[in-house]
């Protein structure tokens, strides 16, 4: 009895040092929330010009640049896909793996041949762990990105979109290397605390229709992004362009491209934090009703040891007594 | 009299924003100043280059701007670059310090792209560069 006593209290107290351990990160992670989406806050407005840009570009150019136009036969995908490089965020790895899944499934389907590049060091484990082919990977800024993160990411994607410009059936055509035709995405969106979405987007080649789209989706740019379309369709403004429009294009679509990385690079870094905290609450919650249960338990044993030891004081008095008498 | 609204956003978040009386950037093209009512312009900022924005009163609010585009429209003028600061901002001694590194580093984009930051860095806060 007594052993298991020890055993009862030894396993409280290892389960009150982890229940430390949970709500530390539980407070870290619900104070890097709040910096993530200030963060998704301060991107926006550049995010809002360079659409508004963007959109009064594609209004007066030919649309004709590499980045916008589709392929006729696209044969080869990059799929970026964003993930965590630490563990403790519940399902946030997963969901957004599974929903990357699908969507190779999906290109499979249609006869593509997807390559995947991978943000985060638990997606890089995922794939390496199954042995399947990783195009490239990016880990250690995937809680806190910066914009040269993005931009890194984006020449990289960018560069092989271009290299796949010329290819013709496996064979790099021009240039002799094998770019890709497509460019997929897949990220958290963050759509509250509560709720994070994986989603799965094209970025390349572009559709000017998702340029507007793009506006509305961007949170609070939606507003102003509409306002500014109504009063263009009322009102066509015809811009000057310093150099002319179709280096300009050239020049602000693969920054387009970086921004959107950057936008959803902000956006998982939000959506890692909320699912850790989420995680994070509900172990510390378990923690505490494990110990909970464990004292009653190990109340319970203390409990049964002192009367079982009482009785057999009394049982042992009372031979004693008796056998004296029996004297 | 009309003054132009203008705004500067960096990537990571918004710079400065107010009224000005007259913007001067130089673009790929050439110098070029912006006063109320000019016609919309796209343009896309030189690199290494150097925003001066004149407010109504007061002195000149000089921006090192990298990587962006000038954007002028009825409602404003919006400078967008990929990084930004402004002159009083600039810490001459680092910006010295990168120029000189990126110059060792060769010739690789990355490090030109360096130096030039560096360049318009030095400039803006009124240093030669």
């Amino acid at each position: 009895m007594a052993a298991s006593l020890r055993a009862l209290r030894r396993r409280i107290r290892s389960t009150r040092s982890t229940k430390k351990i949970f709500s530390a990160q539980e407070l870290i992670a619900g104070a890097r929330i709040v910096r993530a989406q200030a963060r998704v806050e301060a991107s926006q407005p550049y995010a809002r010009e360079i659409t508004r840009v963007l959109s009064a570009l594609a209004g007066s150019a030919s649309l004709d640049h590499p980045l916008l136009s589709e392929r006729p036969e696209p044969k080869r995908v990059a799929v970026l896909v964003i993930t965590s490089d630490r563990g403790f965020a519940g399902s946030y790895n997963v969901n957004v793996l599974r929903r990357t899944e699908e969507l190779l499934g999906l290109l499979r389907n249609e006869g593509k041949e997807p390559l995947v590049y991978v943000i985060g060091r638990k997606g890089e484990t995922y794939y390496r762990f199954r042995d399947r082919p990783i195009e490239d990977s990016w880990t250690g800024f995937s809680e806190q990105p910066s914009y040269e993160n993005a931009q890194e990411v984006g020449r990289t994607l960018i560069d092989a979109f271009t290299a796949g410009e010329d290819d013709a059936d496996g064979d790099g055509g021009a240039d002799g290397i094998l770019g890709v035709d497509e460019l997929h995405i897949v990220y958290t969106e963050f759509r509250s605390l509560l709720a994070q979405v994986p989603v799965a987007k094209r970025m390349a080649p572009l559709v000017v229709e998702e340029v507007d789209e793009l506006g509305d989706g961007d949170g609070d740019g939606a507003a102003s992004g509409q306002d500014q379309s109504g009063r263009s369709s009322e009102v066509p403004t015809s811009y000057e362009f310093e150099p002319s429009a179709e280096a300009l294009l050239d020049a602000l679509l693969p920054k387009y491209v970086t921004t959107r990385i950057y936008a959803a690079l902000l956006e998982s870094a939000a959506s890692e934090s909320a699912s850790r905290r989420r995680a994070m609450k509900s172990a510390s919650d378990n923690a505490e009703e494990l110990a909970k249960n464990l004292s009653r338990q190990a109340n319970q044993a203390r409990q049964a040891g002192i009367t079982q030891e009482i009785s057999e004081i009394v049982g042992g008095a009372d031979a004693l007594v008796s056998s004296s008498s029996d004297y | 009299m009309a003054t132009l609204q203008v705004e500067l956003v960096a990537v990571e978040k918004m710079i400065w924003s107010g009224e000005a009386s007259m913007v001067i950037a130089r673009t790929t093209e050439g110098e070029l100043g912006v006063l109320p009512g000019h016609a919309p312009l796209l343009g896309e900022l030189a690199p290494g280059g150097v925003v001066r924005i004149r407010p109504e009163s007061g002195d000149d609010l000089v921006v090192a701007a990298h990587g962006g585009f000038l954007s002028v429209t009825e409602r404003g003028v919006s400078i967008l670059a990929e990084t930004a600061e402004i002159s009083t901002d600039i810490d001459v001694e680092r910006a010295r310090e990168a120029l000189r590194r990126a110059e060792q580093a060769g010739d690789d984009p990355e490090a030109l792209a360096a130096a030039r930051r560096a360049q318009s860095r030095l400039r803006a806060a009124g240093q030669d560069a």
